[in-house]
């Protein structure tokens, strides 16, 4: 590619719309004769629907139909248990959603919901995840498909002859998405056609699974989404509410609005697992480490296995000769659990970046100088080679940014007025991977240009990053490009998640451009009113790719203050340094890794589902007792990059970083909040009780 | 500030009721169930769908807009107390052309990514910057009798209603101060 458009910063391409209030998210778009529908939630954990009585909603002025097992358009089995909604009696979790309103109005439905009578047939439940449960099993493989355990030399021996030995449990509580908008889908039928505009991270998977679900060929359903309101992993597949409101419109033969509750999002739409986690180091007194181990428990549902990935962040790593990883999960009565930002490899770091400090503060040395020691060669996993690896960049660069010089390892020695100030550090690594895609390119008469993909921009700011990949791969200004995205009737595109979409995207969009400039290159004469276009896909280049073990890696450095009297914990100042190959826009770019690291404060400091086992439901589910980081809580954040040229990643040459930033946040406030008060908090949140009650706070 | 004097239950339906306001300037006047909250009579009845619904409870902040220049969530306030009232959403914060000064500098700061709780902080900002210049006092301010300088701490606390997902609070900060120095 043309040195040009790429790497200079950009502003986003819909900010005027989205400033404006003029973009148009999933319920938003004019539409005669439109119905709405309101969900209803089961209130029974574990057990049958025995009756369903619906006159009483039906009574309600403008309520037009209640949808419920008993009388739903029956959808496909075998596509996906989530998705079989309404089809029979069973209720796997509380806040199921087992029934459906279809009003004139937002009012009606909604008092409609309320007036579904559900009686059930109830049996004893089990919601809460310890470790000695005895449903625990070891899952045939876990997300997206690595190995349950992994063994390497002889762990036991390694770790019983070490000089220094870390042997601790780390918690992490159950974690929810919450974009600001929620779940949400209209959908119209016409002629056997499904219009559906949508809220997700791909909706090249939306068509596909409505297609299978209402057994109607893929062409016949068209998904828009050309405005997402946030994901963070809960939007990555097709989840409740699509498939509710295109049952819903099939039913009333009227286009069907459908947003769920806020308080709906918490449970239907997946959320982080909570995870117990056991992590073991050994090393020599220099901090060697010999012996590395992290067993993982996590949850999934009754209705479909989802396996965490948490330990596979420790497979790779920090080298040790001798290493083990195991994941066990337990099948409880709720719901299943899903994607959130950096599934797998965050609350897997938090606990990995922790020990990491812990080992440096027996060994007593630099918790920075801790990890270049601990570098390796080659991924201790497969033993491959790193396409790149720059955590030890990331690290110093970080460390000058910070000013971690003369740090005082001691805890509890700095002070100022009631707080105690304490610094934190802790890696990061993300897989960087690419999945196929399609894009077509085409050129006019005019000296324009059209390339048409369909990723999704949930706010990454993907829709900018492909508009200017495109102009350099066409050597021309971006002003001459015009980018379209966000609907499935576009060349087909893998899911904006996993980090991986403006590689995937980016891929197939260079293709295309390439070849219409070979194309053009061969052309004589003008070029037909309609343009000439051509179409690539990725989908072999993809397969083709050698093995080699491609990563993002990151460093966070946090200074906390906490109050000697509350137990209060404040941020002062969050600095992460990234290495995550090319950087496309640096606005969207930095906006993301900020993003990242805010999202991490939240999860050290702010969120947590608090589950009632008696009810088997998290009874903190709005953002008013659920609490997620404010702009209060945010004093100082910064993000960087170091220069990075991968040449064995993608045409762009980018590592992706939307999951980067929040990888190894959480660790690195717990490790400051140690280093401020010498109390090691291995339970997430760091709630003030935990501290208080402790001796540093006597 | 809300005056329900105006309107009218509807004849024959009790649930409904007239009422008429004025929405960035211009006169509406709607039959509404009295359920009705002033955020589904802009989406759902006017298309003005700048302002969002994202909690529906006061919770989160995506609905605010102003209400005689004063800023309110409008998923808690019913349409059909408002007669005679003057509401203004984003779409009403300046003429499509040019965008107002904390339009451009939100676009500039990259103060928003999925765009999504952007109207009800744009919003927000508006009546704040406004609250400041009035010489309201917040909880971060030392002096309570002299006029209140816009510090970072003090934009934080007083943008704290309106939540962010993305993170994109720094750049929030940013645009609002560089707005704040134009006035």
């Amino acid at each position: 590619m043309s040195a040009g458009a790429v790497g200079r910063a950009h502003p986003r391409l819909e900010g005027r719309e989205k400033v404006t209030g003029t973009a148009r998210y999933a319920v938003e778009y004019p539409l005669d004769d439109v119905t709405y529908a309101w969900a209803v939630p089961a209130a029974a954990v574990r057990g049958r629907i025995t009756r369903i009585d619906p006159d009483p909603a039906l009574a309600v002025p403008g309520v037009l139909t209640v949808l419920h097992h008993g009388n739903a358009p029956r959808l496909a089995a075998g596509v996906e248990a989530e998705l079989h909604l309404l089809q029979d009696p069973v209720v796997h979790y509380r806040g199921q959603l087992v029934a459906l309103v279809v009003a004139e109005s937002i009012e009606a439905a909604r008092e409609g919901a309320r007036h579904v009578l559900i009686e059930y047939d109830t049996e004893p439940h089990s919601t809460v995840l310890t470790a000695d449960h005895p449903g625990l099993y070891r899952p045939e493989k876990v997300n997206p498909g690595y190995p349950t355990d992994t063994t390497e030399g002889n762990f036991d021996a390694a770790f019983e002859a070490a000089e220094v030995r870390v042997d601790v449990t780390y918690r992490t509580p159950a974690y929810h998405n919450n974009p600001m908008e929620p779940h949400a889908t209209t959908a119209q039928w016409r002629d056997g056609q499904l219009l559906l505009h949508d809220s997700n991270q791909g909706s090249t998977a939306v068509q596909a699974a409505l297609a299978e679900l209402f057994e109607i060929p893929r062409e016949s359903v068209r998904v828009i989404s050309e405005h997402v309101g946030g994901g963070f992993g809960s939007k990555g597949y097709p989840k409740a509410a699509v498939v509710l409101a295109a049952l819903a419109a099939r039913q009333v033969g009227r286009p069907v609005r459908l947003a769920l509750t806020r308080q709906q999002l918490f449970g239907p739409i997946g959320y982080r697992t909570p995870t117990i986690q056991r992590v073991r180091l050994g090393s020599d007194a220099d901090g060697r480490i010999a012996a590395i181990c992290h067993d993982a428990i996590s949850q999934t549902s009754t209705l479909t296995e989802f396996a965490e990935q948490t330990a596979v962040y420790t497979r790779s790593m920090y080298a040790a000769p001798h290493r083990r990883t195991t994941h066990r999960l337990v099948r409880l009565d709720v719901p299943t659990p899903f994607w959130m930002r950096a599934p797998g490899e965050c609350p897997g770091a938090y606990a990995l970046e922790s020990a990491m400090d812990e080992l440096a503060a027996a060994c007593g040395i630099d918790p920075i100088e801790l990890r270049i020691r601990n570098e390796p060669t080659v991924d201790p996993d497969q033993g491959h080679p790193f396409s790149s690896r720059n955590l030890v960049a990331c690290l110093t660069e970080g460390a000058r940014r910070f000013g971690w010089a003369d740090r005082d390892l001691r805890p509890g020695t700095r002070r100022d007025g009631r707080w105690l100030i304490g610094t934190g550090v802790a890696g990061s690594s993300y897989p960087a991977r690419a999945r196929a895609s399609a894009a077509t390119a085409t050129a006019f008469p005019d000296g324009g240009y059209l390339v048409r993909i369909n990723a999704t921009d949930i706010g990454t700011g993907a829709r900018t990053a492909l508009w200017l990949v495109a102009a350099d791969a066409l050597g021309v200004p971006p002003e001459r490009v015009d980018i379209r995205i966000g609907d499935s009737d576009l060349p087909p595109a893998g899911v904006a998640g996993g980090s991986m979409g403006t590689a995937s995207w980016s891929w197939a969009v260079v293709r295309a451009c390439q070849e219409l400039r070979d194309r053009l290159g061969h052309h004589s004469g003008t070029l037909p009113p309609e343009g000439t276009t051509v179409a690539a896909s990725t989908a072999d280049e993809v397969r083709a790719q050698q093995p080699m073990a491609r990563y993002a890696y990151g460093a966070q450095f946090a200074e906390v203050r906490v109050d000697v009297d509350t137990g209060e914990v404040r941020v002062n100042r969050m600095l992460g340094v990234f290495a995550a190959g090319r950087v496309v826009n640096p606005t969207t770019a930095r906006s993301q890794l900020i993003g990242g690291m805010t999202m991490g404060i939240s999860m050290a400091l702010h969120e947590e589902g608090l589950l009632d086992e008696r009810y088997g439901d998290w009874v903190n589910h709005d953002l008013a007792t659920y609490h997620i980081t404010g702009c209060a809580d945010v004093e100082q954040i910064e993000a960087y990059w170091v220069d990075e040229e991968d040449p064995d990643l993608n045409p762009a040459g980018v590592k992706g970083l939307g999951e980067i930033g929040i990888v190894g946040t959480a660790a690195a406030i717990a490790n400051a909040v140690r280093h401020a008060t010498g109390v090691r908090v291995r339970d997430l949140p760091i709630r003030l009780d935990k501290l208080i009650g402790t001796s540093s706070f006597t | 500030m809300q005056n329900g004097s105006g309107s009218a239950t509807v004849a024959g339906d009790e649930r409904s009721s007239r009422v008429a306001f004025t929405v960035n300037g211009t006169r509406r006047e709607l039959t509404l169930d009295n359920r009705t909250t002033l955020l589904d009579a802009l989406r759902e009845h006017l298309d003005l769908i700048g302002a969002k619904k994202g909690c529906d409870h006061g919770q989160c902040g995506s609905c605010t807009v102003l209400l005689e220049g004063r800023r309110v969530k409008s998923c808690l306030i019913f349409a059909v107390t408002l007669d005679d009232c003057s509401i203004t959403t984003v779409e009403g914060l300046a003429g499509p052309d040019p965008l107002a000064p904390l339009q451009e500098a939100f676009i500039a700061h990259d103060a928003f990514q999925c765009g999504y709780c952007t109207p009800g902080q744009l919003c927000s900002a508006r009546g704040m910057l406004d609250e400041v210049a009035a010489g309201w006092p917040s909880a971060v301010t030392d002096d309570l009798t002299g006029a209140v300088r816009l510090t970072d701490a003090e934009v934080r606390e007083r943008m704290s209603g309106n939540l962010c997902r993305c993170g994109a609070y720094p750049h929030i900060v940013a645009a609002i101060r560089e707005t704040a120095g134009e006035r």
